[in-house]
């Protein structure tokens, strides 16, 4: 399959990548996927006293598109408040990759991620 | 070295040069171009010379009489015409047969077919080494099971069927038995003389020879008879009309002479190459061979790196061309059949590499491949949250995945 060069270029080098301390109260972990399905996606957010996203990582266990996608996603993520993080579509990462349709599934899954994440860390700090 | 480096040889295989020179024979105004048919001039005649020299070359090495051989234009058509032509001629005998699960989609698509027609198909389940279960074979027999189609060689995990015990059992039961043995010529000794086979199909662009082309032994004695699946001059004793090919025939003769001669030999290097390669990656935590590791053609190494995408891995492993029962890398998104029929877990099949050696491989690329695999196996599993939770001593298996 002919992968955009923007998937080759986060395949190659992916982008923060790494671990954050999921029992930190600023952390939120979103790990979606199945291996069984051939693709999960782990991905992190710290956010500081203002509720912007300071720190992101991700690991992801998938194809090279499923890596491109997280990969993207934490450096969009960074810098934005969690609404705005929350606001990503799948269809805007898709469409920076240039994903085939065949992947799009792989951006669906990346919007997933941070959606669970955000929500890791909501029902974090509202307790 | 060349790259990318090519270990996908049960995909296809290049034609080997001397076969090349000799189909470069049969195409030109100085060469012997003839329609192999025509009986009134030399040209006809010369054609078919070449064509019966090729016929065979092709008994030969199976060792079949060249009256059993019926050209066709691959291994997909000789399993079309064995079967549907076999189902068809008998049907009045009984509707029933009898497949395995990992055979090729040539095979189980024809199945699938003959379903639709009104046909009734077991498909057996393999042992968990890619072997067909003997007592199972047997025991699907029915009084009107009719035909029973395994293959000789997996192309996948390149498993060695015991095509002897299971053509005896159909002996015995008087059930046809065709035999798909596109991936087998050259590389397992096959003499239809002695092997209780009735119908096998053959390929050229797996040994050495050019696409387009392939042969189906009939047996004469006793002969199986079969409807035709192509009408028109009769060409083949009337079971496969059509222009006969000579050059692509005359490829596929010469590749089966040459492996005829060199096999012997030929097999012994790439065992090395193999065994060189799968001792080099034998070590790494996680690492599984997918299927039986001793009946098993030389040049076929199937293994899963755990917790390592398949795709992403081709992707990495970019200096080298190799296949893998990924999901990603099927149009279907999902993981390689022949892998889950082994009962292996989803994700063993999704991480799954198939490297298969030939003629043209060399211990410097192996070398190369042994290197690159090692460091990008690594790397991944760098990026993979199952590594990290496999490190962590967490059972995947207890984990609440959230399935998409």
């Amino acid at each position: 399959m002919a992968y955009s060069d923007k998937v080759i270029d986060h395949y190659e080098n992916p982008r923060n990548v790494g671990v954050l301390d999921k029992e930190s109260s600023n952390v939120g972990t979103g790990m979606v996927g199945a291996p069984a399905c051939g693709d999960v996606m782990r991905l992190q957010i710290q956010v500081n006293a203002n509720g912007v996203i300071e720190d992101a990582k991700f690991k992801t266990y998938g194809c090279g598109s499923a890596i491109a996608s997280s990969s993207l996603l934490t450096e969009w993520v960074k810098g934005k408040t969690l609404e705005e993080a929350q606001a990503i579509k799948n269809s805007e990462i898709a469409e920076e990759l240039a994903l085939p349709p065949v992947k799009v599934h792989c951006s669906v899954l990346a919007e997933d991620a941070i959606k669970a994440a955000i929500e890791d860390l909501q029902s974090k700090q509202g307790d | 070295m060349k790259f990318p480096i090519y270990l996908d040889y049960s995909a296809t295989t290049p034609v080997d040069p001397r076969v090349a020179e000799k189909i470069c024979d049969c195409l030109t105004p100085q060469g012997i171009f003839g329609n192999p048919a025509s009986r009134s001039h030399a040209f006809g005649w010369q054609a078919e010379k070449l064509v019966d020299e090729a016929r065979a070359n092709v008994a030969a090495l199976v060792g079949a009489d060249p009256k059993e051989i019926i050209w066709t234009s691959g291994a997909t058509e000789s399993d079309n015409l064995a079967i549907k032509g076999a189902a068809h001629f008998y049907q009045r005998q009984g509707k029933h047969l009898i497949t395995v699960k990992t055979e090729h989609k040539a095979v189980l698509d024809t199945c699938r077919q003959l379903e639709r027609e009104g046909f009734e198909v077991t498909y057996l389940d393999v042992r968990p080494n890619g072997l067909v279960d003997l007592a199972a074979f047997e025991a699907a027999i029915r009084p009107d099971t009719i035909l029973a189609s395994v293959m000789h060689v997996n192309n996948e995990i390149g498993v060695i069927q015991d095509i002897a015990s299971i053509g005896a059992i159909c002996r015995e039961r008087k059930v046809i038995f065709h035999v798909d043995a596109a991936q087998s010529p050259g590389k397992v000794p096959i003499d239809l003389a002695e092997l209780p086979v009735d119908l096998m199909s053959f390929s050229a662009h797996k040994i050495y020879g050019p696409k387009g082309i392939g042969a189906l032994y009939v047996q004469r004695k006793p002969r199986v008879r079969l409807e035709a699946q192509m009408h028109g001059g009769g060409h083949e004793r009337g079971l496969r009309s059509g222009t006969l090919a000579t050059h692509q025939i005359v490829g596929m003769g010469e590749a089966f002479r040459i492996a005829a001669e060199e096999m012997a030999t030929e097999n012994e290097r790439i065992l090395s190459l193999r065994n060189r390669l799968f001792d080099g990656l034998k070590d790494m935590e996680e690492v599984y061979v997918n299927g039986d590791l001793e009946n098993r053609i030389a040049g076929n190494l199937n293994i899963s790196f755990n917790f390592v995408e398949g795709e992403s891995l081709m992707m990495a492993l970019k200096d080298m061309a190799v296949s893998s029962g990924s999901a990603c890398t099927s149009a279907s998104l999902e993981p390689s059949y022949v892998l889950r029929a082994l009962g292996r877990d989803d994700e063993l099949a999704h991480s799954s590499i198939r490297f298969t050696l030939g003629r043209f491989t060399t211990e410097e690329e192996i070398d190369h491949v042994l290197s690159q695999v090692r460091s990008q196996v690594e790397r991944l599993r760098d990026l993979s949250p199952l590594w990290d939770m496999y490190k962590e001593g967490i059972d995947l298996k207890s984990v609440e995945w959230v399935a998409h």
